[in-house]
């Protein structure tokens, strides 16, 4: 089993990343750290460049906690795209972070938080920045 | 003195507050669509023209020079933080300027852009008012074989000279004047390559071709290419230059705006050669040479006043000869005709008052572009982050509704989504856009003056030699035609003499 964690490079990934973490040690299992981006757009703030990602791998070896970073650029949705390894693999809990949203903005532009917690079949921890 | 009267005239014509509006419309749009890379002022104005068929033909051109204008700001702020460059004229701008941008002088690089292109064009522009008028005396005197053989050297040079290849430009070209040919021809009567289609009578509206190779055409290829990982936008603050900045900016700017006037006026101008130039000379005479290749402020000071200064410069043709020589100078060519006003020498006797307020209207342009520009770079930047498949979509919704509403013919839908395809295709293959968007708009022209030429001198080919314009002009387009060939069996056998001797 592994714990997967939902990575977007801000303050709100960087909890998210930590309470992975601290879960993985918890529960004794590796961590699975997945980023995605649409990639429609020429810049995306939610896609972790590689200097960010090797970052959090070094952070991770460091903690001494095994781990694998997946990176996903296919067209779709973080939500979709969680849903979907969750349900293939051997998923023990998924961590994402979680932040205030205006009716109107989820109204428009949906809530990829609200997504996961409700589809995904594992239990959810959902963290705040601090 | 006259002239000076005139521009004053001009300057008081556009600070009405329904021209400055305009203006303030056309720099903002022009700097957005400059920020974006594959979408450019041509294609912009092109999808624009539609619309500005219920305007006043002064306000629409206003907003047509203002977001040309902006085009090239714009262009600048992706190279710069993104490496990207929004425009093919501030390609070379990214060489240094993302490199600054990355060791942490991206402020300092975004404002030396923006302030050489402000004063690059305002110092191009004060040229653009000097040199125009006796231009516009020297081309009255000329007859229909000079603008025939000017024509002509115009496509020449856009194929030939700018792009990798001359069979692909010759071949875009030859495309762009069969689109032309198509219709009903004016003199005899005869229907062209209408296919016994009644709609094509009348030939194909440039305005359905415009939009159809750059918007469409550029859609469907974008649609094709759209997953990319998304790039980094290096962070910054506001744009602001040091004394050491200043210093070693301000020659840099003017060396551009030397290099960028002269080309944007020739028939093969265009940005990007002068850019380059520039970017070399700045580099063989940098006091820093070591800090080429690293971010050398000069390196985008330069080519940003040159890429402005072009732009003015393209401005001079096209208002005293009706001779575009680049495609958003082209499509403004198309705009100007469908408006009724005849391009040409006599734009400026005609319609003055319109010719002066436009020309005022770039100063301010200018103005408002710098006042946009140096505060608000990081935040034009963020218009990167819009999803393509939104941005395409209200790009193809604003094509069809522009295509649709030149004739209210659902007939040119499928005209246009043809000319898309054949957009499409021309990208696919590598063909160039230019050649054939010039030749559509300036093939006829030619071919009227052509014909006007041949009908005076009663069909005699010699009728197409006028005076010693023509002349020049025939030798230049046969040695930039010659020009591999003379460099193989001259050029080389001789620098090889020289050598081993």
């Amino acid at each position: 089993m592994t714990v997967l964690v939902g990575y977007v490079p801000s303050p709100l990934g960087e909890a998210a990343l930590r309470a992975a973490v601290e879960q993985a040690r918890f529960r004794d299992e590796p961590v699975l750290v997945v980023n995605t981006s649409r990639g429609d757009a020429y810049v995306d703030p939610r896609f972790a460049q590689e200097a960010e990602l090797d970052r959090v791998s070094r952070e991770l070896t460091a903690a001494g906690v095994p781990h694998s970073v997946r990176q996903l650029v296919r067209g779709r949705d973080a939500a979709e795209e969680i849903v979907d390894i969750v349900e293939a693999e051997e998923i023990s809990m998924v961590v994402i972070g979680v932040r205030h949203r205006t009716a109107v903005g989820k109204l428009i532009m949906g809530s990829a938080a609200q997504e996961i917690l409700l589809r995904v079949p594992c239990p959810v921890l959902a963290v705040k920045a601090d | 003195m006259d002239n000076l009267a005139n521009l004053l005239d001009g300057f008081a014509n556009v600070v009405t507050p329904m021209n400055l509006l305009f203006a303030l419309l056309g720099v903002t749009i022009g700097t957005a669509v400059g920020v974006l890379p594959g979408i450019g002022p041509a294609m912009t104005v092109a999808l624009l023209l539609p619309v500005t068929y219920g305007m006043e033909p002064t306000q629409a051109l206003i907003m047509f020079a203002g977001i040309f204008y902006g085009g090239m700001y714009g262009g600048s702020t992706t190279s710069i933080l993104l490496n990207t460059p929004g425009e093919s004229s501030s390609v070379v701008t990214a060489i240094e300027g993302n490199k600054m941008a990355k060791a942490g002088r991206a402020a300092q690089a975004l404002a030396t852009a923006a302030i050489g292109s402000f004063v690059a064009g305002t110092i191009a522009t004060l040229l653009l008012v000097l040199v125009t008028p006796p231009l516009v005396q020297f081309a009255i005197s000329l007859g229909a074989p000079d603008y025939f053989a000017l024509m002509l050297l115009s496509f020449v040079a856009v194929t030939a000279v700018l792009g990798a290849s001359r069979v692909r430009g010759f071949a875009s070209l030859l495309l762009g004047l069969v689109i032309g040919i198509v219709g009903i021809d004016s003199v005899s009567g005869q229907q062209r390559l209408t296919l016994g289609i009644p709609q094509l009578a009348d030939g194909i509206d440039v305005v359905v071709v415009a939009v159809g190779i750059f918007a469409v055409g550029e859609a469907l290829w974008i649609a094709a290419h759209l997953r990319r990982r998304a790039a980094e936008v290096i962070p910054v603050g506001q744009p602001w230059m040091g004394r050491q900045d200043w210093k070693r900016s301000w020659k840099p700017w003017l060396r551009g705006t030397a290099f960028g006037f002269p080309f944007g006026a020739l028939p093969a101008g265009g940005a990007e050669i002068p850019t380059f130039l520039s970017y070399v000379t700045e580099k063989k005479l940098t006091k820093h040479p070591e800090e080429f290749g690293r971010g050398a402020i000069e390196g985008v000071a330069g080519p940003e006043a040159a890429n402005n200064a072009s732009a003015a410069g393209t401005l001079v043709p096209l208002l005293a000869m009706g001779l575009p020589t680049n495609a958003t100078a082209a499509v403004m060519l198309a705009a100007l005709h469908q408006w009724g006003f005849q391009p040409g020498p006599l734009l400026f006797e005609r319609e003055s008052a319109l010719v002066w307020t436009l020309i005022a209207s770039l100063f301010v342009g200018n103005l408002l572009l710098l006042v946009l520009n140096l505060p608000l770079a990081p935040a034009w930047a963020k218009l990167l982050r819009i999803p393509r498949p939104y941005l395409y979509a209200g790009i193809i919704f604003f094509a069809s509704m522009g295509a649709y509403a030149v004739n209210a013919s659902p007939f040119d839908l499928f005209l246009l989504l043809i000319i898309g395809l054949l957009g499409f295709m021309m990208r696919r293959f590598g063909l160039p856009i230019l050649p054939l968007i010039v030749g559509v708009i300036l093939g006829p022209l030619a071919e009227k003056q052509g014909r006007r030429a041949l009908q005076l001198s009663g069909g005699e080919l010699h009728g197409l030699l006028g005076g010693w314009v023509s002349w020049t002009v025939y030798t230049t387009i046969v040695v930039v035609l010659l020009w591999p060939l003379i460099g193989r069996f001259v050029v080389r056998p001789l620098r090889e003499r020289l050598v081993t001797g």
